[in-house]
């Protein structure tokens, strides 16, 4: 299948135009709100969360038998909750550690979630098939009334992020100056927290409870190397977050047995990794470039400085001096004496080389950087 | 209990002693959350491992695996270093992906490997006894055990041999650098042994609940106790004892083990959160409680030392002037009484020999800003506490 034979299937089948739908806005929410939980160094408190909120589904089935998924997720919602309460007592009360909080109730909940699962499968009255899906997701289950809860629950949390924006950027950079300012910092500070927990339990249906986190966070972690404007990252995440979603439901349609939700998310990670090496200001790849423009700006200015040795005790200082004296310092190359050549440092003439006016001029105020009028 | 059923208990325990050893050390170097990482990202080690060898018990296979979560860990130091983004983002960001990478080449294979997603998240030692080990038509028992148990042998041997290092390391980093000791061996040393132990586990317990088991008994040891002997001791008691009592509760109600054992661990936890005897939450309460009716009365009897006039020793004036409830003030003056600091005569109230003495070295200590010895005052004069 080719790619306008897919995007011609996109416009004329209908599941397919739900599932991508639902799953471009669930990328863009979670890489709107994982902004923020990555800003607020709170990255693996959705791991905990989205893992955290497995018996909660589970025990919504139990007492209520259904399996509508608002009802499930509601489940998820008060357990998930109950899980980022608990582990903020733990650090708050006792000695432990935050990522030993984490780790606890992560693993703690999901084995109990995992446990009721099993038991549920045993159990006589199985119409329990289907619970499962929430362990990686299954996109494919997505109904056109999922989607529009999603839109719903999106637009909501967009409103309420415009709407609180400066309270949340002020919190996110400078929580003690808020604070000063009159801001309830507990409350933005739980408003943000209990959306970000929200986004979680929407994207458990389509990416599931192992993986959420990473919807949530690789999106903002690949939105932040390209700008230091919150509003700008928010808006990338959510367009990262958004072809995530598009791309990896195209790749997992078009092949057979690839589930969703892993693929969505290695979507993402390359998403991510592209970033890392190649966004101009903070990616490795330029970095390095930099690096190693620095290194050799140094080595031809060390050798500058070793020729302007040589020439400040003369009284000519375009006295020609042979290239054979430069042999013995490390620096030199016949391309950085190219090069000064073409920044008219100094004139090469055969086997003799002389140092420019101009050249003497930069290499005596070399070290005390008073180089602005002949640096280029 | 038939032998299949001791063989499963056997292996859990193993499992649970072998794994709250380099737990203990994760948890005290606050790297409980890399087991997360670990757990997840050896995913696509097994999986290549297991297309190589065939075989999910071969010491191959554990070594591949072991070698990935090694990498997954020098990866995420990598990518702190670069300082892109933060240390917690660059664990959430590496393990998801390579645990993707897994579930897809499982689903990809499904049809050659006998690896299915439900063993990946919950193990499968229900089915350990069922791969025994022959030798010379001699029965050797199961394979998953004899693995477990070299784990757990090296990782004690490991921690005998090295608990001085390990022990340094831990809780003072500079000195035992300045000692000699290479904080990135003994670093990636205990990765290793966390890795191993993890690949180990894996097939017993399944990728998330290896976390439980690395950090509940550890956690749930460090609120008992600050001894580093000690909280390895119970560690691996606690993990045994989960895992033997979380067999019999999946065996009672029909469910996984490997969930069961981590609700057994997630109760041993809650147990000991809450009524640990110094630092569970309900003795924090009651502390709590009890310094501040003690508080109370020691504003009460510097009063009764600053006044000498009667109007202010009246029995009511603690309700009216001191502002407190009836029942705080009530509480405060028995309790003065019962120690023998004040003496009620008439409605009034006067401080006996031994309150006076106890609220003068009390006031000496606070003119003197030594305000954290009146603590330990308290010790000698009351014979009751709050």
């Amino acid at each position: 299948m080719n790619i306008s034979e897919y995007i011609q299937l996109l416009f004329t089948d209908y599941t397919l135009r739900t599932i991508t739908i639902g799953t471009a806005i669930l990328g863009a929410v979670c890489g709107m709100l994982g902004s923020f939980a990555v800003l607020r160094k709170q990255s693996l408190l959705g791991d905990a969360i989205s893992h955290a909120a497995l018996p909660g589904i589970a025990i919504a089935f139990l007492i209520t038998g259904t399996k509508d998924t608002n009802i499930l997720l509601i489940g998820a919602l008060i357990s998930g909750l109950l899980g980022a309460f608990w582990i903020r007592q733990i650090t708050s009360k006792t000695h432990l550690k935050s990522d030993t909080a984490l780790g606890l109730i992560l693993s703690i909940f999901f084995g109990v979630g995992m446990m009721l699962l099993t038991f549920i499968q045993k159990m006589p009255n199985a119409n329990q098939a289907g619970l499962d899906k929430f362990l990686f997701g299954q996109a494919a289950t997505l109904l056109a009334k999922d989607v529009w809860t999603l839109g719903i629950v999106s637009s909501i949390c967009l409103v309420i992020v415009f709407t609180f924006w400066k309270e949340f950027k002020i919190l996110l950079f400078d929580e003690a100056y808020a604070k000063t300012l009159g801001f309830n910092t507990q409350r933005i500070d739980a408003i943000i927290t209990s959306f970000i927990v929200l986004a979680i339990i929407l994207g458990l249906q389509t990416v599931g409870v192992v993986l959420m986190s990473a919807m949530l966070l690789a999106p903002a972690a690949a939105a932040r190397q390209w700008t230091n404007k919150l509003s700008v990252m928010v808006f990338l995440a959510a367009i990262f977050g958004m072809f995530s979603g598009i791309f990896g439901t195209a790749i997992s349609a078009s092949q057979s047995n690839l589930s969703t939700g892993p693929v969505i998310v290695l979507v993402a990670s390359v998403f991510v990794v592209f970033s890392f090496i190649f966004s101009p200001n903070r990616g490795i790849l330029f970095k390095q470039i930099r690096l190693s423009q620095n290194r050799k700006d140094l080595q031809l200015n060390k050798t500058l400085q070793f020729m302007f040795e040589i020439v400040k005790t003369h009284k000519n200082i375009s006295h020609p001096h042979t290239i054979k004296i430069l042999n013995n310092f490390q620096g030199y190359t016949k391309r950085t004496l190219k090069k000064l050549e073409d920044k008219k440092y100094i004139e090469v003439n055969g086997q003799m080389w002389s140092m420019t006016k101009e050249g003497y001029h930069f290499s005596a105020n070399l070290y005390n950087q008073d180089t602005s009028q002949n640096n280029d | 209990m038939t032998s299949a059923q001791i063989e499963i208990q056997i292996i859990a325990a193993l499992v649970a002693m072998a794994c709250a050893i380099p737990g203990v050390f994760l948890v005290l170097r606050k790297m409980a959350l890399i087991t997360d990482a670990i757990s997840h990202s050896i995913l696509p080690g097994i999986v290549i491992g297991f297309f190589i060898t065939q075989d999910l018990n071969s010491p191959w296979l554990i070594l591949l695996a072991s070698l990935t979560g090694v990498l997954t860990v020098f990866l995420v130091e990598r990518i702190q270093k670069s300082g892109l983004v933060k240390e917690d983002t660059a664990i959430g960001l590496v393990f998801p992906a390579l645990f993707s990478i897994g579930v897809l080449l499982i689903a990809k294979n499904a049809n050659d490997i006998h690896l299915d997603i439900d063993a990946v998240l919950l193990g499968e030692i229900a089915f350990a006894p069922f791969d025994r080990i022959f030798w010379n038509g001699i029965d050797f028992g199961p394979k998953s055990l004899w693995i477990i148990l070299s784990i757990l042998v090296v990782n004690l041997s490991l921690l005998l041999f090295f608990f001085k290092e390990l022990k340094l390391s831990t809780f003072d980093k500079g000195l035992s650098t300045a000692l000699g000791f290479s904080p990135v061996v003994v670093h990636y040393g205990l990765m290793t042994m966390a890795s191993v132990t993890t690949v180990g586990a894996f097939d017993a317990v399944g990728a998330i609940l290896v976390v439980a088991l690395m950090i509940a008994p550890a956690a749930a040891a460090y609120m008992l106790t600050n001894d580093l002997k000690k909280m390895l001791l119970l560690a691996v008691c606690f993990g045994a004892l989960s895992a033997i009592l979380g067999y019999w509760l999946a065996y009672f109600l029909d469910a996984s083990i490997a969930g069961s054992i981590t609700s057994v661990l997630g109760l041993v936890f809650l147990s000991v959160y809450l009524f640990a005897p110094h630092k569970g939450i309900l003795s924090i309460l009651y502390r709590n409680k009890q310094q501040q009716i003690e508080v109370s009365l020691i504003t009460f009897l510097l009063h009764l030392n600053n006044h000498d006039e009667k109007s202010e020793r009246h029995i009511k004036h603690l309700n009216e002037h001191i502002n407190w409830h009836k029942v705080k003030s009530k509480k405060v003056v028995e309790l003065a009484q019962k120690n023998n600091m004040i003496r009620i005569e008439n409605e009034y109230i006067s401080l006996t020999e031994k309150g006076k003495s106890f609220t003068d070295l009390a006031i000496n200590y606070i003119i003197t800003n030594d305000d954290s010895k009146i603590e330990s005052i308290k010790e000698d004069f009351f014979l009751f506490r709050g």
